[in-house]
């Protein structure tokens, strides 16, 4: 199947639903709503060819607030069913969303699998390195000593770096992002749709409620010091060195992306209907 | 010596989106004349500006609903029916029959819109008065991005509407400054909830 023709002058609000979001004010996935619609609206996709898939947490719930398709899927799997998608559908632009908790924990085989296998599709987490759907538990992404009542003293665990661990297993672009900036994360949204194979976009998205402090990365984060690089090994020693709060393209690579020969499929989705046509 | 006749936009402003329809009268008096680019693409940035505010306000109301802060949600979305007044004002005062497609905020790139007010300042028990401060600061960016326009290289015609603009946004400054004071400050321990989200045992 051939990619959809460009469809020019759209408007971010096409891509919003009349479905209200019910996060807590203040809270960053706002803002990553709002950038992903600016982005598709950018890209001059029509909503009907593009698929947001999604696992289980607050941010989650986003497909529900867009026009586009949507899959509120299983926890953590949010990955293998955008994969499965993307390759039946090339012709569709595959967004897969979700948190830190469902991404780089219940799903982190498949994250690392995404990245390995370099299917076009974007992976967008807002990282708030808490689960906050369930009430305020550490997650992979948590400071080893974040004390809170659920975690007393901090779990002492080294955090995830979903970064490097990205980088490591192959993905093809990656982004950091903030929630403190719409428009910023918009563009690095659309550069990660526009870039051939698995492209990963971290976004620092506070959640005010279980992580109020987290309001202060507004002042924290700062452009990246250095321009995009497609060396891997550079991108893996900034990446190490890295403060954890550099916005911006951090990697850009040149691997073919993962395209399996489909042959054509038993049946059309016209030849299909022919059969029930009574 | 004869006395000066006062200028009807002195008498009417009452309120920011009375204002701007002053200006709005008066440039439309003015002999029609093709505007330069330059001036047509400061005003393609001015209405982006004043769309992307009162996007940011409702979609702030809209939050505030969600989470039953009726008073919050009325203030914002007054302050976006203010803020989209604006921007028909500026598509009126151009002659464009409809609003120009570059104004998704991408000509602002890594950075927000100055007037949009910060999307991560709310907070589900805020009052009304925080929701004013907000606007305050969004307001004085406002002045702060087109004065400095006044500043700049930009042409003549640019810095006269941009000297204009700043005044208004100016005007908007004191307004809410007077709204402020209609409104109490709200008490220390404002964001205790009785029944907190946050799990205690």
């Amino acid at each position: 199947m051939n990619a959809p023709a460009p469809a020019a002058g759209l408007k971010p609000q096409l891509f919003k639903s009349d479905v209200k979001p019910v996060w807590c004010p203040g809270c960053g996935d706002y803002t990553v709503l709002s950038s992903v619609t600016k982005a598709l609206a950018a890209l001059e996709v029509r909503p009907e060819n593009v698929a947001v898939v999604s696992g289980i947490g607050c941010s989650s719930r986003i497909p529900a607030y867009t026009t586009c398709y949507g899959f509120h899927g299983v926890h953590g799997r949010a990955l293998a069913a955008a994969t499965g998608l993307k390759v039946a559908r090339p012709d569709l632009t595959v967004l897969a969303m979700g948190g830190d908790g469902d991404g780089y924990s219940i799903g982190g085989n498949h994250f690392l699998h995404a990245c390995r296998r370099n299917v076009d599709l974007t992976y967008i987490v807002m990282d708030n390195r808490v689960y906050g759907m369930t009430k305020g538990q550490p997650s992979p992404t948590t400071e080893p000593d974040w004390d809170s009542k659920l975690a007393p003293h901090g779990t002492g665990l080294r955090e995830f770096h979903p970064l490097v661990i990205a980088l490591a297993s192959g993905a093809n672009f990656i982004a950091r992002a903030t929630s403190s900036d719409p428009n910023g994360t918009a563009d690095l949204i659309a550069q990660a749709v526009r870039h051939p194979g698995f492209s990963f976009v971290e976004v620092l998205s506070p959640c005010v409620t279980f992580r109020p402090e987290q309001r202060n990365w507004k002042e924290m984060v700062h452009p990246a010091p250095v321009a995009p690089t497609d060396d891997a090994a550079r991108a893996a020693r900034r990446l190490m060195t890295d403060d954890g709060f550099n916005i911006g393209v951090l990697y850009a690579g040149h691997r073919k992306p993962y395209r399996p020969e489909m042959g054509r499929p038993a049946a059309e989705v016209a030849e299909l209907e022919t059969e029930f046509i009574l | 010596m004869t006395a000066k006749k006062k200028p009807a936009r002195k008498t009417k402003r009452a309120t920011p989106a009375g204002k701007t329809a002053v200006r709005a009268a008066k440039r439309a008096a003015k002999p029609a004349r093709a505007p330069s680019a330059a001036y047509a693409d400061f005003m393609v940035q001015a209405y982006a500006m004043e769309n992307d505010a009162r996007d940011r306000y409702t979609e702030f109301a809209e939050q505030m609903d969600m989470h039953n802060n009726p008073d919050v949600a009325r203030l914002f979305r007054k302050l976006a029916r203010i803020e989209g007044l604006h921007a028909e004002t500026i598509v009126r005062e151009m002659g464009w029959s409809k609003p120009p497609a570059r104004t998704e905020a991408w000509m602002w790139r890594h950075s927000e819109a100055p007037e949009s007010a910060a999307p991560g300042d709310l907070h589900y028990l805020m009052q009304p008065y925080q929701a004013l401060e907000l606007a305050l600061e969004s307001e004085r960016r406002a002045v702060s991005f087109f004065s400095g326009m006044t500043r700049s290289t930009a042409p003549v015609e640019v810095k006269r509407i941009a000297r204009e603009m700043a005044a208004e946004e100016r005007e908007h400054v004191r307004l809410i400054r007077e709204w402020l004071k209609k409104f109490p400050k709200p008490e220390r321990g404002w964001d205790q909830d009785p029944d907190p989200p946050q799990q205690s045992d």
